[in-house]
Order: structure tokens, then sequence, then C-alpha cells
């Protein structure tokens, strides 16, 4: 078939005779690498009838760095800032995993104050996600101005970043142990009051996208998935609770110290785009009421902010004053620290759904295999199950809700 | 915490020839190659486990050890809040019968395992590469593949197009060794050689 769709006539009056796959043809397009609407570089290979989806190939790895295999061949501190370049959307939440990993096989318990620090920016975290994911869905459906004014609060957030680690997005502050330095008393203060301010900027977005006749007709029952389909495609996070199952491991297996604080868990009716947005602007709220509680606890709970040991370095005065010190903070930097024979896996609720690490360590200062678990990477998976029968238009709706990023897909 | 999972770990063993142990808080079993799929079925159903999600597949690459590759499977019930995970030991030469009958989700799981490690699995519909480039040779993870690779791209400007070429470093990677005589290590130091 070389596309003719001519049907020719004879002199003698006969026409080509058609055979039924002749008459109907299905069209191939190849949708992105370089697509706005492919939150990166995703290839879809589309096969279109008119216009509505038959099968739908993803392409990934275009983004592949082979982070698994260079982690092999580095320490376990060299190793974290890998994670922020996986989703560098919500950077923070994955040091976290990695973290939680080292902090299992070496049996270190985290400082309180560290621990409190950690959750403050582990939903600083989940609100930066959110805001881009919201709002650039509203781009791939139409709108321009909801990601203009997500942005600049996101900006106001990688501040508090910057402040807190000195990088605004490859902050690497989370260590093994704790983190890396102390939060200011002015930068607590001025995250409490940027809390008090982000139910106006809430608001704002409510008003132009909740009720949004083109929004809603673009999200309101398309990609619809039901409980069962979360169970077979492994979804977690959102997409997960858009379809009513309340599971967020911040609640049924709680990591640092998140049984303590007051939040609930939303979720969502139908299962579509829709109810995934209200989900994730329903989180964003959540998140503010941790972040408000996370500060007023920090304001009274002072101490150090790393479990001071084998696998962290010294506190700058102590190494001022004592050679071992010295000499513990020079092979830290150079050697590394050693982890204990073991395998485990450790998994916190990142923004987009269940982001774990497994970590086989060898008892030498390098991960044997480190394997990263990407929630986008089984959410991708489903788009072939959940473009099926939707229009193309909607195929960028549904890569949109699913809040796919590269950098941890391909890794 | 412990108990249940011993709990849960001896039912298991009870039905299916199948090695429970815990670690750090977590329940692996032990699981021989041709049981996966029975005992993945089985997780799936049994009442007490439901372990209905599949989180992750993914391998290890052991070349001296006396089967190559381990495949591990972790698995999560989100309704009875546990998770458990499933160790597989392969040869190089075995195939690993797929799961994709029991969960869907272990296609491209599959998939990367395969291309990562050359692990073949029978019954998986589309054994392709997903994460390496479009005619890539070679199996990245296994601990015998250079982490350089074989094989570096740049664009031609006379050929107008993205050329593929064999590696070539200015400067030797450097894979730094921090092993000290005093933990057994096997190579002598330049200038130690009167020594030993």
């Amino acid at each position: 078939m070389d596309g003719d769709i001519r049907n020719n006539s004879y002199d003698d009056g006969t026409q080509d005779k058609l055979t039924g796959e002749q008459r109907i043809r299905n069209f191939n397009i190849n949708f992105g690498p370089q697509h706005p609407a492919a939150h990166g570089v995703l290839r879809l290979v589309l096969e279109l009838d008119g216009e509505i989806v038959e099968r739908c190939d993803p392409h990934i790895g275009l983004l592949h760095r082979g982070t698994e295999k260079l982690m092999e061949s580095r320490t376990y501190l060299q190793n974290l800032p890998y994670f922020d370049r996986l989703d560098y959307v919500a950077p923070m939440n994955q040091e976290h995993a990695w973290c939680l990993a080292i902090e299992r096989l070496t049996g270190t318990v985290i400082p309180r104050r560290a621990s409190l620090i950690r959750v403050l920016f582990c939903e600083i975290g989940r609100v930066l996600n959110h805001i881009l994911n919201t709002t650039t869905q509203a781009m791939d459906v139409g709108a321009l101005t909801p990601p203009l004014w997500g942005f600049e609060e996101r900006e106001k957030l990688m501040v508090f970043y910057e402040r807190a680690s000195g990088a605004r997005l490859h902050a690497a502050y989370f260590r093994p142990g704790g983190v890396h330095q102390d939060l200011t008393p002015q930068l607590i203060e001025d995250i409490d009051r940027w809390a008090d301010e982000f139910q106006r900027v809430l608001d704002d977005l409510h008003g132009l996208l909740t009720e949004n006749r083109i929004f809603k007709q673009r999200n309101v029952n398309i990609g619809i998935i039901n409980e069962q389909d979360v169970q077979d495609w492994g979804f977690s996070g959102v997409m997960a609770r858009g379809s009513g199952l309340a599971w967020d491991l911040r609640r049924s297996q709680p990591y640092e110290c998140y049984d303590e604080f007051d939040f609930k868990i939303p979720v969502g009716k139908n299962g579509d785009c829709y109810d995934r947005y209200l989900c994730r602007m329903a989180e964003m709220e959540e998140s503010t009421k941790i972040i408000k509680q996370c500060v007023a606890k920090l304001r009274v709970e002072k101490g150090d902010i790393l479990a001071r040991g084998k696998i962290t370095p010294p506190s700058r005065g102590d190494m001022k004053t004592s050679m071992e010190a010295l000499i513990h903070h020079f092979k830290l930097y150079t050697e590394g620290f050693h982890v204990p024979d073991g395998e485990v896996y450790a998994s916190v609720e990142a923004p987009k759904g269940e982001f774990g690490v497994y970590l086989v360590a060898d008892g030498s200062n390098k991960p044997y295999r480190a394997k990263i678990r990407a929630p986008g990477f089984l959410h991708l998976q489903a788009l072939d199950y959940m473009c099926r029968g939707h229009q193309l238009a909607d195929v960028s709706a549904i890569i949109g809700t699913m809040d796919i990023v590269f950098g941890e897909v391909d890794r | 915490m412990s108990d249940a999972l011993n709990a849960l770990g001896a039912a298991i063993a009870a039905k299916h020839a199948v090695t429970p142990s815990i670690a750090f808080g977590e329940l692996s079993l032990k699981v021989a190659l041709a049981d996966i799929v029975a005992v993945m079925a089985h997780l799936k159903e049994d009442a007490a486990c439901r372990f209905t999600s599949l989180v992750d597949i993914t391998a290890v690459d052991h070349p001296e050890g006396e089967t190559r590759f381990t495949v591990v499977y972790h698995l999560l019930s989100m309704y009875q809040n546990h998770r458990v995970r499933l160790k597989v030991a392969v040869g190089e030469a075995d195939m690993v019968p797929s799961i994709i009958s029991v969960h869907p989700s272990a296609n491209w799981f599959e998939r990367e395992v395969f291309d990562m490690f050359g692990i073949l699995f029978s019954g998986h519909p589309d054994l392709r590469r997903i994460l390496t480039d479009y005619g890539f040779r070679g199996h990245p993870l296994r601990k015998d593949f250079p982490t350089t690779g074989y094989t570096e791209v740049r664009y031609d400007e006379v050929q107008k197009r993205v050329v593929y070429e064999p590696v070539k470093l200015v400067q030797e990677y450097r894979q730094f060794d921090f092993m000290s005589p005093w933990e057994g290590a096997q190579y002598i130091l330049p200038g130690d050689e009167k020594k030993a």
C-alpha cells in the first residue's frame, strides 16, 4: 500500500477491485520526540482510525543516562545528587528514598529536627510538583494563563530550596543521617508566611480552571481507570487515589515522622482526568497544612540536624579542634562510608506516586546494585491501555494527567 | 510487625516450595525458577496475601556466583498493607517464565530486565529493548559491561548526520579503589614488589 486511494476506472467499464483492507486504512503517526505536549522526550507511534487511537506504542529511553550503572562505580554520598536528576520537578523527594534506604541498612536514627525539615521540604516538593502538573495539564488542553500564574509560586518555592541548600533545583540537601545544613529562623518564618498566602493562589487557580467549560470538556470522562486497572497496571499516588483508592504511603506505611501530622487524603470518585486534577489541587491544600504544622514544630524543636557518626561529617567546630574529627571528615569525603551487607527496598510517597529504591549493598563503600523504581514508568506503560478508543487530542490530556517526567522514566 | 511477616512467610511456605527470610523488616522468598508463575498467581489470589500490585522487577548480576543472575520481584498488597520480595536464581542460559498473565504491568519491567541484563523471558509478547538506543548491542547492567560503553555518537558535519564511533577517551575512565592494605587488598603497589 502506497497510500493510493484513487479508484481507477477502465475503458471497458471495469473498476479496480479493492479488498476490505485496502478500503479502510489505518493511519500511523509519530508523536514526538519533540512535541510540546509530550512533557519531555517521549516518542509515540500511534495507530489511528480516523481520529480514534487504535494502538499506542510509547518509545522511551531517549533520556536514558544509565544512572543505575553509574551508581555502581560511585560512593553512596556521590550517588545522592543523581536522585535530584530523576524527577527534576520535585528533587528532594527522590533523595529521601535514597537516604531512607541507607539509613535502614546502617541502622541510623536521624535527629528529630532533621526529620521535621525533611517532611517540610518533601511537602514543598509536592506543591512544586502539583503546581507544575495541574497548570501544564491546563496548557496541554489549551489554557496559557495557569502556568504563568503557577510558575510564579514555583519560583518562590525554589527560592526556599536555594536558601536551604544553595541550589534552586539540584539540591543534594537530604543526606544519609539527616539534612545537610540547618534552616535559619528567618527562612522558617518566610515559609510560614508563604503558606498563609498560598491559599489565595490556589483559589485563583481554582477560579481559572475548576469550573472552566473548556477545561472540563477536555478532562471529564477522559482516561477513566477503575480500581482493577490500578492494581493490574501497578498505579500509585494520585493515579490510584483519583479512582477512589485511599492509598498513601505517608498514611499506610508511615516513614519519617508523618504519623504525627494531621492531614487528609483526598480521593476521586470517577477516576477520570478531572478527578485527578481535583485530587492534586486538594493535595496542595493538605501539603500546606503539613507545612504549617512543620513550621510550628520547628520553632520549638532545636537541636542537631545530622546523626553524628560514621556516615555523617563531624561538625565544623569539632573539625577545627579534634584531629580524629578531621581524619573522619577527610575519609568520609574521599573514601565514603561503608554500608553493611544486605538488601533493602525503601519507598516514599513522591508527588507522582510510589518512588522506591532497591539497594543491594556488599559491605563496600559503593552500592553493588541500586534499582530505581519510578512511578512514571508504570503509568506510562498503561498509556496504550488508557488511550485506546480515545481521540487523538485526548492523548495529550492523558499524558498530562499521568504526570510523566522523563528524568525518572528513562533514568 | 515481624511476627505477622513470619506467619505470612510460613503460610506461603506451607503451600509452595519457597524459602522465607526476614531482614530489615522485609519478607523475602526464594523461589525456584519453574514455580514463579504459580507462586505469583497464588500470592495474588490468596485472601491472606492479596499481593495484587506489582511494584518492581529487576535483576542483580553476580558474575562469580553459582547462578549468574538473581531476578527480584517486589509485590505490594494495598488491601492487606504488606510487601514481599521474591528472588529467583537464574543461570545465563535460563529462560524466565513471563508473569504477564498474572500482572500485566510486568510487560515493561521484563523488557527492561532483558535490555539491561540479557535475561530472556518466555511467553513475553513483545520482548524488545526499551531504554537503550535503537540498534544498541550488549547489556549495560551486566558487571562485565564497561561503564563507558563501546560506542559514542557525534554529529558529522561532512555526512550531515549523526555517526556512531568506537569510544575514544582522552583519559582512561577512573575507577577508584578504596580498599586499604589492612583490609586485604589483592594488588601490590609499585615499589612494594620486593616485600611480596
